[in-house]
């Protein structure tokens, strides 16, 4: 199955090299299961490949999206609330279009930051729980993690969030192709 | 039951206004790009393809998340057409372009389930949604989207709804 295959490599300009490329990163090169927090050089060229990366795409450029935080098999995007996103003008509430499309590019770009580092992925299936409202005028985020991966499958849980942290506008779980 | 001997432009003109209210009051779905044709009451939405919506560079394709707005967009459109369909006929209801709160107020999205099918390509998409129940608090609705054909979905969701009371 060829599948949706919206998510392309992570490459910096063409087939330069992933972003798990170890020149890019090296997570596993000295301590063998290094899964210890992202801080340092490597992890600062992991997120502004991400970023770059994120800004090729461009749905994901017109909505305003930017990676804020990239771990192993885990990211975080946020985007601006702007008018054009409202879903219902009565209330201000954003779209749940516009929550969909920033979660399912969070959970992409956590399968592309899974060590293993796949060549690219695409969405297979995507549940969204809407909880409750995002706050309009609200920037909104979406934190995502692939707590699990095959060789040709990935599992992706993620969550959106605006200002009040504890209290998820929306959960996804979602299942992504694995390309090697 | 319906007034055989209403004139025709009358009856286009109601159905029509109610549908550009309903969807015009929505900044969301002019900012995608959708707008609906309508078939007595059988409403196709359609994405004309804008490079903006491309998710993929590489091969082209649609995001991911073009895709699930898509379909959300026409399962919530659907299921409020649906939903004021009588109330519409009937004259219950008036609505008015300029004042979108002369409409009852949006299902909200409880959950929605999207299943890709197979890549969106750089093409227009359409996509029909069907109400499996209608309830005074919940609705089910199902929707599919396809591109050059209509057997060939490249993507299908279900999901459920919680309807505005009063």
């Amino acid at each position: 199955m060829r599948a949706q295959g919206r998510h392309g490599r992570m490459d910096a300009q063409d087939g330069a090299g992933r972003m798990q490329d170890d020149d890019a990163v090296a997570p596993r090169a000295g301590a063998a299961g290094d899964a210890g927090p992202e801080i340092g050089p490597d992890a600062d060229q992991r997120l502004a490949l991400a970023r770059q990366f994120l800004e090729q795409i461009p749905h994901a450029r017109a909505l305003g999206m930017v990676v804020t935080a990239l771990g192993a098999g885990r990211a975080e995007i946020a985007m601006k609330w702007r008018p054009e996103f409202v879903g219902d003008p009565r209330t201000g509430v954003l779209h749940g279009g516009v929550v969909s499309a920033l979660m399912d590019t969070c959970c992409g770009a956590a399968v592309m930051a899974d060590d293993s580092g796949p060549r690219s992925t695409a969405t297979i299936d995507l549940r969204i729980d809407y909880m409750r409202a995002a706050k309009p005028g609200q920037d909104i985020r979406a934190r995502a993690e692939c707590f699990h991966i095959t060789r040709s499958v990935a599992f992706v849980r993620a969550s959106a969030l605006d200002d009040d942290d504890g209290n998820p506008v929306a959960t996804a779980t979602g299942a992504f192709t694995v390309e090697r | 039951m319906a007034d055989r001997n209403e004139p025709l432009a009358q009856v286009k003109s109601r159905r029509d206004t109610a549908l550009a209210t309903l969807v015009g009051g929505v900044p969301y779905i002019a900012w995608l790009g959708v707008r609906f044709d309508r078939r007595g009451d059988e409403l196709t939405a359609v994405l004309p393809f804008a490079d903006r919506l491309i998710g993929n560079p590489m091969l082209p394709a649609l995001h991911g998340g073009v895709t699930a707005a898509f379909l959300e967009v026409s399962a919530i459109v659907g299921l409020t057409w649906t939903a004021l369909w009588d109330d519409m006929e009937a004259g219950r209801i008036a609505p008015d372009v300029a004042r979108p709160d002369s409409l009852p107020r949006l299902p909200k999205t409880i959950d929605f389930t999207v299943d890709y099918l197979r890549s969106g390509l750089p093409r227009d998409s359409y996509a029909r949604s069907r109400i499996l129940r209608l309830g005074r608090r919940y609705a089910s609705v199902q929707v599919e989207a396809w591109q050059d054909n209509r057997d060939r979905p490249f993507a299908q969701a279900t999901g459920h709804f919680l309807m505005p009371q009063g």
